[in-house]
């Protein structure tokens, strides 16, 4: 695999990013718009389809981070017994220069981590009791540095954005359906040809709207593991370490039952393994781990000047 | 018509002065925000070093019983803390630091040869804390020195490089240990 290096991946994989989440802007508004225009006045549809986005956002943005720790059983880790994570947790804070997020275990035998919050000052990184059974330290390092990189890079609030827009894309597109399925709608427009063809742009729309947000949600995320990949690595200067725990958790038989198809997104493995098997290409939302460990495997870095394990 | 002119040129040089002061004005803040998390990031290497002469006594104390053969290697990292805590200036605190570093080093490897100490839940807790702490102390100097960069590269290149000396700010040195050994793993696996 032909490697352009740590900071060009890096400024690759955000502009790439931005590019989708633009994507997924345009297309709620489209699907605004045409709904809108379906019933005679597509302004008020682009109004109302973003009025809904902001209103889900309000919600997520102050209640998200909870509500998916409550969601996946994490408590907060002890300062005895988890010792060991909490100083892998302190050691990479340091070395990435953020203030230590809160850290939750989940009591789960499948090893499996991920991280949450709006920004670095309200963050959190989860892990399950496997991951720190299963892992040696190195290994543990390399997985809560992707897990900050995500917190450094904002991943969390963008990813959140992206969900959630899409969610709202799903209800309105569902709404619209409905509505032209029970007959109630465009009964004026219903009456002509223009009228007809309106409609039927409109169903159109609604069907594959929430379809291909959803194909570019997975693409967003997919960006996102790569570049947590890879910051992660330029925070412990030990790629190996990372691509070794990746396979690790990736090979593991066991379930995390607490997963579920709204969180698995959020880990830095995807914990859905069937679904990982059946789906190959555009729904994923994590890279094949066998192309993420051999993207960290092929890194060349900036400066050998690596933290001790 | 004349009046005109010399209006919209009045306008455009105004609004010229506005757009060159405001960037002045943000490089200005970019560079002490820079600068700051500079000195943020020197005295966390300070507070990581302190921490590790604050958790030595307590690991020489915690195995000093059972190895009473290896008296020498306890007198020896004892003797680099001392010199490590009381060093003056930056070349000797790092040439302190680094004798420290080794002397923990030999420490460890010797407690490898005792069973017991293995087996001892405090002497476990206190290893696993000066791990740590070595690790901190690496990851804040290379915090360090990747913010240095940041900054230098900053302070160097167009346009920020006209007017950055003119506010006071020169570029900074990286810290280098000076000894390669240091940026080698302490083996520590007691499992």
């Amino acid at each position: 695999m032909k490697s352009r290096g740590l900071y060009g991946e890096i400024k690759a994989n955000r502009r790439r990013s931005w590019f989708l989440a633009t994507g997924i802007g345009l297309l709620l508004a489209l699907l605004g718009a045409v709904l809108g225009a379906a019933w005679g006045d597509p302004l008020t549809g682009l109004v109302t389809a973003w009025a809904v986005a902001v209103v889900f956002l309000t919600i997520t943005w102050y209640g998200g981070a909870q509500m998916t720790l409550a969601a996946s059983n994490a408590r907060a880790a002890d300062p005895e017994r988890d010792r060991v994570l909490i100083n892998i947790v302190d050691e990479m804070a340091l070395a990435s220069g953020l203030p230590r997020p809160d850290i939750f275990v989940i009591d789960d035998t499948a090893p499996n981590a991920f991280a949450t919050g709006r920004d670095p000052q309200h963050a959190a990184i989860a892990v399950t009791r496997g991951l720190y059974q299963k892992l040696d330290r190195d290994e543990l390092q390399g997985v809560i540095a992707h897990e900050l990189s995500h917190i450094r890079n904002h991943d969390v609030r963008y990813t959140t954005l992206v969900a959630v827009t899409v969610g709202a894309i799903a209800l309105l597109a569902d709404l619209a359906l409905r509505h032209m399925w029970w007959g109630g709608g465009p009964r004026r427009a219903r009456n002509t040809g223009a009228g007809a063809i309106v409609v039927a742009v409109a169903l159109l729309v609604a069907i594959m709207a929430p379809i291909s947000a959803r194909l570019l949600q997975a693409a967003v995320a997919r960006r996102r593991e790569t570049l947590a990949d890879l910051s992660g690595a330029e925070m412990t200067r030990y790629p190996e370490a990372l691509a070794r725990a990746l396979e690790k958790i990736a090979s593991d038989p066991e379930v995390l039952e607490v997963a579920n198809r709204a969180t698995a997104p959020l880990y830095i493995v995807d914990p859905i393994k069937e679904f990982e098997k059946r789906a190959r290409g555009l729904l994923r939302t994590h890279p094949p781990t066998e192309e993420r460990v051999e993207r960290l495997r092929s890194l060349v870095l900036p400066a050998k000047r690596r933290g001790p394990s | 018509m004349l009046g005109y002119g010399l209006g919209l040129l009045g306008l455009l040089f105004i609004g010229l002065i506005v757009v060159v002061a405001g960037w002045v004005i943000l490089t200005y803040n970019g560079l002490v925000t820079l600068r700051n998390q500079l000195e943020n990031a020197w005295s966390q290497i300070d507070v990581q070093l302190k921490r590790r002469y604050d958790l030595i006594p307590n690991l020489v104390e915690a195995v000093k019983d059972y190895m009473e053969y290896e008296q020498d290697v306890l007198t020896k990292v004892t003797e680099a803390r001392a010199q490590a805590v009381s060093a003056q200036g930056p070349a000797e605190q790092a040439q302190a630091d680094n004798m420290l570093t080794r002397a923990l080093r030999s420490l460890f490897a010797v407690v490898e040869n005792y069973p017991e100490l293995k087996a001892n839940e405090n002497v476990l807790k206190l290893q696993e804390e000066l791990t740590s702490t070595e690790n901190r102390i690496s990851f804040s100097r290379q915090f360090y020195n990747d913010t240095v960069m940041r900054f230098n590269t900053r302070l160097q290149t167009f346009p920020t490089n006209l007017i950055a000396g003119i506010l006071g700010f020169t570029a900074r040195e990286f810290f280098e240990t000076g000894d390669d050994a240091e940026r080698e793993p302490v083996k520590v696996d007691l499992r």
